[in-house]
């Protein structure tokens, strides 16, 4: 049955992709993203992203004078469709690189096939364990949940926070991010006095915030989060007027946030955000400045939609690539994988990347932004 | 102590969301014997209808009134294109066809709304009310007020009303229920009409605490299903009891125990409870003859 419906999907999925783009293009680049399914608000915004550029790009002339060929396949999120993908993108397609799996989970089921065909893979998930241990050919953007930690601890140790309580949301963004900031919380000096989780879909955790409030020598508080969770834990935080510095995680670092919380109840929180999102408030010199502004304008023209921090992860992926590509000088497999290794100071939305033999992220923590919530919008700290 | 009063009004806040929830599947399934697995789904259009009516511009208990018909309809919609045809088939297949109907107004609602996260203001503002040292929004006391006014309607539509005792009598047997002359055709239609507009009625109310989004319907109709069973399935105040109950088990364990554990105690208690008397603690002793 799902080998029946697998097939039907592809077999509609090749005939809309060779209707829509007649084969004339030479540089196959494949992507497997979760256009639908429960990581849509991740794999919408990358997909409408990658198509978007590749059009700016092959509008201007195209990579080393040949034009690109976007192959986008949509696992919904299923990394056993994903797998299936991958191996077609891979035998059918026959791609030069690969950008995408929008989870965790898909990546991880996808990227072996890619390491054993020997083909670049660039994903757009958050998971370290992509890129530890370093595999040959998996690459990934997204900077990871323990740089979103290391960034929040600075900017507390630099407050003189060093007693803090913990509320963390069940799911696996928090589960994960909780686990990876418990990891590397010692190195600054900073104790997690109270530790409370709640379900994604709870109405009110003013349970797990009274214990945290009545935990003596607590002196500031860090939600690990994402989706509703966090607005409610802000709603809650100011009805029980817990009167202490509050920080926000990354995954929240969106307008609708402060929307859903409330300009009000919002007030004072800091949290790690991208510069996408604050593409206005960067000063004229900032090397991210000119880069955003560009990426946020054509892809609001062309979408009608805010631009996402998840859209940014493709368009670095792209850019990336393409950035490799014409350092290889050629569409071969082994030789975009050597360039992407050699990127070196190439700006992109999320931060300047330079990898290395043994970091194929290649982000450091200047990718992140210290922001702060003040009268309903958003304020740079640094 | 104030801890414990704000534990305490945590779980009852939680607990009238939970109770407002398991009302909903009152009524079908005193009618047909369904469990409705589409309730979560009418709480969730009662608040999405509700907020994007009232971002086009239109006063809320406009916007409200109107998701509530709305939703209304839909249920009615339900009820005739997919419960209706296939009325000979057993409970069962019923409620598996409510499961599918969930996922087709799930998936619907994201193509014809949005995948985004939404809430509307709070009916009397969001300043704190002082209790005893604890805190509570005033919108906890509207989702309350709710959950009991739908309570004290839907006792005196079971005991007091003509048309009331029609739907449990279908329910007791659909062919007995024609021979004494009761349109059970009317009365299904009638029951998904009036459970669809009390969750959204439900979903209008708590949108303010909850937020609403496209897939938040699963997990309210889970623990909304929780709450009936745990005070009988089919019994008004078997649902008020039982969803009271149930937020007030997770607070103080979340409070006291750990909210690790939160989840777990509150299925280990309904666990208990259901050994010990199946029915629920309110359900109605169910007898076939042989």
């Amino acid at each position: 049955m799902r080998l029946h419906t697998t097939t039907t999907a592809l077999g509609t999925l090749a005939l809309v992709l060779g209707l829509a783009a007649p084969a004339i293009a030479d540089i196959r680049i494949g992507a497997t993203l979760s256009e639908t399914g429960p990581a849509a608000f991740l794999g919408d915004p990358e997909a409408k992203t990658l198509k978007l550029l590749v059009d700016e790009i092959n509008a201007a002339g195209g990579v080393l004078g040949e034009k690109i060929e976007l192959i986008v396949y949509d696992d919904g999120g299923d990394p056993n469709k994903a797998r299936t993908f991958a191996t077609r993108l891979v035998e059918d397609d026959e791609v030069v690189a690969v950008i995408g799996g929008t989870t965790t989970g898909t990546s991880m089921a996808i990227l072996q096939v890619f390491e054993d065909a020997e083909i670049p893979f660039i994903s757009l998930a958050g998971a370290i364990e992509i890129i530890d241990p370093v595999r040959p050919y998996t690459f990934k953007t997204p900077h990871t949940d323990r740089m979103a930690c290391a960034k929040i601890f600075a900017d507390m140790k630099a407050r003189g926070l060093t007693k803090i309580g913990m509320i963390s949301g069940s799911d696996g963004f928090g589960a994960s991010m909780h686990k990876q900031c418990l990891q590397i919380v010692g190195d600054y000096g900073i104790e997690v006095l109270a530790d409370e989780t709640y379900g994604p879909s709870d109405a009110d955790m003013t349970p797990q915030l009274t214990n945290i409030k009545g935990k003596e020598g607590v002196q500031a508080v860090l939600n690990a989060g994402f989706g509703q969770g966090p607005a409610i834990v802000t709603r809650n935080y100011q009805q029980l007027a817990v009167g202490l510095p509050l920080y926000q995680s990354h995954g929240v670092a969106s307008d609708g946030f402060i929307e859903l919380a409330g300009a009000s109840a919002a007030e004072g929180i800091r949290l790690p955000g991208t510069a996408l999102l604050v593409a206005k408030l960067l000063p004229d010199n900032d090397p991210q400045r000119p880069l955003v502004t560009a990426y946020k304008a054509s892809f609001e023209a062309a979408t009608g939609k805010p631009v996402s921090t998840f859209g940014g992860y493709a368009h670095d992926a792209l850019r990336i690539l393409v950035d490799a590509l014409n350092r290889a000088g050629k569409a071969e497999p082994q030789a975009i994988r050597d360039a992407i290794e050699a990127t070196s100071g190439l700006v992109g939305t999320t931060g300047t990347v330079t990898m290395s033999a043994e970091n194929h992220l290649g982000l450091d923590l200047s990718a992140f932004r210290m922001l702060e919530i003040k009268d309903g919008g958003w304020k740079l700290v640094e | 102590m104030p801890e414990l009063m704000q534990f305490l009004l945590s779980g009852v806040t939680v607990g009238a969301v939970y109770a407002l929830v398991a009302l909903g599947f009152t009524i079908i399934y005193n009618a047909s014997d369904v469990v409705n697995f589409a309730q979560g789904e009418f709480v969730m259009l009662g608040g999405m209808f509700t907020v994007f009516a009232f971002e086009a511009g239109l006063p809320l208990p406009l916007a409200a009134l109107l998701a509530i018909i709305a939703t209304a309809a839909i249920g009615v919609a339900l009820n005739k294109l997919a419960i209706e045809p296939a009325r000979g088939a057993p409970v069962v297949s019923l409620i598996i066809i409510t499961i599918g109907a969930s996922i087709l107004i799930r998936g619907l609602t994201q193509i014809a709304f949005d995948k985004q996260l939404h809430r509307f203001p709070a009916f009397s503002g969001d300043a704190p009310i002082q209790i005893v040292g604890a805190t509570m929004l005033p919108q906890s006391l509207w989702v309350i007020a709710g959950a009991l006014a739908i309570f004290v309607g839907l006792w005196l539509f079971f005991t007091r009303t003509l048309t009331g005792r029609a739907v449990l009598a279908t329910a007791n047997n659909r062919i007995a229920a024609q021979l004494v002359g009761i349109n059970t055709k009317y009365v299904m239609t009638l029951s998904f009409a009036l459970s669809a507009a009390i969750g959204a009625l439900a979903g209008v109310l708590v949108t303010p605490i909850t937020l609403t989004g496209y897939d938040i319907g699963i997990a309210l109709a889970l623990k909304g299903f929780a709450a009936a069973m745990l005070g009988g399935m089919g019994n008004p105040k078997g649902a008020l009891v039982g969803g009271l109950l149930l937020g007030v088990i997770e607070a103080l364990t979340a409070g006291y125990l750990s909210s690790q554990y939160k989840d777990a105690a509150a299925f280990v208690i309904i666990l208990a409870v259901l050994f010990a008397m199946p029915q629920g603690l309110f359900g109605r002793q169910s007898t076939d003859r042989v």
